[in-house]
């Protein structure tokens, strides 16, 4: 790989043993994928997958106070994923004990992290792009990012560019200032390879449709069609759905890149020239979809137990979800005469997003109605064996494909929240 | 019976170990996420959509696979695997090595005493003929035995 004179000096050790091999690791990266050469970060900020002080993961700590050590400390600013846990969050004894012995190294972690250059104490949210958050890419923008839902998303729905870096590479990266140009970064990495047209009744579960799409895809980049009957502009809306489903895609599969007809921003520009020579075509319809649904496991150990807890927000809803799962919870307890939501529920978003929104009256109104607020990743929740074996139920793929928790489609979930029957 | 498929080797080494094939995608953090929690040396695979490694234990193992998938965290957890000894022997891939695997792979290689030799490109025709329990021997030239008794 051709270096520059600061990035060879750097891999000489003139900035360090650290530094040096974290250079070194990233030039393996990079020439593991044929990169010819290293690009300069130009993204204003960085963002990490690694947020969970997890008490087995001391290798991660361990290599972090060796950087610590080693002056090897971000060049830029980072936000990182959602902490793991928060208080308001409902927990038994024993399952409060199992959470202060697996997370007993949250407190020294985020002592790393600020060591390490992290932007501030409420950072902390998977989808670190939200304005009220501030981490967000301009178009062209080249990252060192992980999280694989915030990787696509900055990819697809701002246009910057970013490979699926895994963690510890995305702070590597921050700290030397540059990445590996191969993949995702370059041109023709970011051509599609399958035609995907979506040809559904009504619009689609967005997580159902990105679980589809990323099971048959896997790690290609597809062009999909047919969303503009349901979105007219990338406006909020847009965005939150392709939020959620962008990461369907990556935890379904391995996307890090799709482009939308008409509506993403680099399918705006060049259309159908984004299409390789040879592509693949396929076409999601309601048969489809409902067979995604149909083969997900369930490992319940009662597959009729009742559910006692609900995650909504996997990744963090945006400002408008809170606002519209506000109304749909308000709207469906109203119709059943009911004051209170009869499953414990939890919707997660982002500090800086939840905070607002706590204070407007669509939150308070929520809160009023039992249901808990938070800024917590409920995967971490879930990772708790006292929490896993809860019957648990959420709208999110994610969450179910790394989780012991059950999907349902949105309309479901409600009902079942609300009081109605399964 | 002995087949030998010919790949290119992305971390260099020499080893024998029994095969664990997945057909499908590997999700990195969903089949450790539970050896790495709670103290597993096996590393048994926690995937519960994988049913070809579903709870199977994956350490020592030649893992066979055509690429890993999920997480941005799947080249930590295999780092960490590592570092905690509970890494496959090594990992073969039938197609071109995905960017998590990749780091993964770099990270145990450089940062820890545990490397796992990483071969990929080794066809589909690679991961059609494996099976789970053959005898796989990697080479340093990202040549791989498969022995079937």
């Amino acid at each position: 790989m051709e270096l520059t004179k600061r990035q060879r000096d750097i891999l000489d050790g003139r900035e360090g043993d650290v530094k040096a091999k974290i250079m070194k690791t990233l030039v393996m990266y990079g020439e593991t994928f044929g990169s010819e050469k290293m690009v300069d970060i130009t993204g204003k900020y960085g963002h990490l997958v690694t947020s969970f002080g997890l008490s087995v993961m001391k290798p991660v700590y361990d290599l972090m106070d060796t950087l610590i050590d080693g002056g090897a400390v971000s060049s830029q600013p980072f936000s990182v994923d959602p902490r793991p846990l928060e208080s308001c969050v409902p927990r038994n004894l024993i399952q409060d004990i199992f959470f202060r012995v697996m997370y007993s190294k949250q407190d020294d972690y985020d002592k790393q992290l600020k060591a390490l250059g992290i932007m501030g104490d409420d950072a902390y949210t998977c989808t670190c792009y939200m304005e009220e958050v501030g981490n967000i890419p301009k178009e062209g923008d080249i990252l060192s990012w992980a999280e694989s839902s915030a990787v696509v998303y900055a990819n697809s729905i701002l246009g910057a560019r970013c490979n699926r870096n895994s963690g510890i590479l995305d702070l590597f990266g921050s700290i030397v200032g540059c990445v590996p140009y191969f993949g995702l970064l370059t041109d023709e990495g970011r051509k599609a390879s399958w035609l995907i047209e979506v040809k559904t009744s009504k619009k689609p579960e967005a997580q159902l449709l990105g679980s589809a799409i990323g099971m048959l895809v896997m790690e290609d980049v597809p062009y999909i069609t047919g969303m503009d009957k349901y979105f007219s502009a990338l406006d909020d809306d847009a965005k939150a759905y392709f939020k959620d489903f962008g990461a369907a895609t990556a935890s379904n599969g391995a996307v890090g890149l799709y482009h939308i007809e008409g509506l993403a921003p680099e399918a705006v520009k060049q259309g159908r020239t984004l299409l390789k020579d040879g592509y693949k075509t396929f076409v999601i319809d309601d048969a489809v979809l409902a067979e995604t649904e149909k083969n997900y496991p369930v490992i319940w150990k009662d597959v009729n137990a009742k559910p006692k807890l609900a995650f909504i927000g996997c990744p963090h809803l945006s400002r408008s979800q809170l606002i519209a799962w506000s109304d749909r919870i308000d709207e469906a307890l109203g119709r059943k005469g009911a004051k209170k939501v009869s499953v414990k529920t939890v919707i997660t978003a982002a500090p800086a997003v939840m905070n607002r929104f706590k204070e407007e009256e669509k939150g308070r109104r929520l809160l009023a109605q039992g249901v808990v607020l938070s800024h917590i990743c409920p995967l971490m929740y879930m990772n708790n064996p006292q929490c896993a074996t809860m019957p648990v139920i959420t709208c999110s793929n994610k969450l179910r494909t790394y989780t012991s928790a059950r999907y349902y489609k949105e309309d479901a979930l409600l009902e079942m929240i609300t009081g109605g029957e399964r | 019976m002995k087949r030998v498929f010919k790949g290119r080797a992305v971390v260099k080494g020499n080893v024998t170990a029994e095969a664990l094939v997945s057909k499908g995608g590997f999700n990195t953090l969903a089949s450790y996420q539970h050896s790495l929690m709670f103290g597993d040396k096996n590393g048994k695979c926690s995937d519960q959509n994988n049913q070809d490694l579903y709870k199977k234990p994956m350490a020592g193992k030649a893992l066979c696979m055509p690429q890993t998938i999920g997480s941005t965290t799947g080249g930590l957890v295999l780092y960490c695997a590592a570092s905690m000894s509970r890494q496959p022997a090594c990992l073969l891939f039938s197609k071109e090595i995905d960017s998590l695997a990749a780091a993964g792979a770099i990270l145990a290689d450089v940062w820890t005493d545990n490397s796992m030799p990483t071969v990929d490109n080794l066809g589909s025709e690679f991961l059609d003929y494996v099976q789970t329990g053959d005898t796989i021997t990697v080479y340093e030239d990202g040549s791989v035995e498969v022995i079937r008794s």
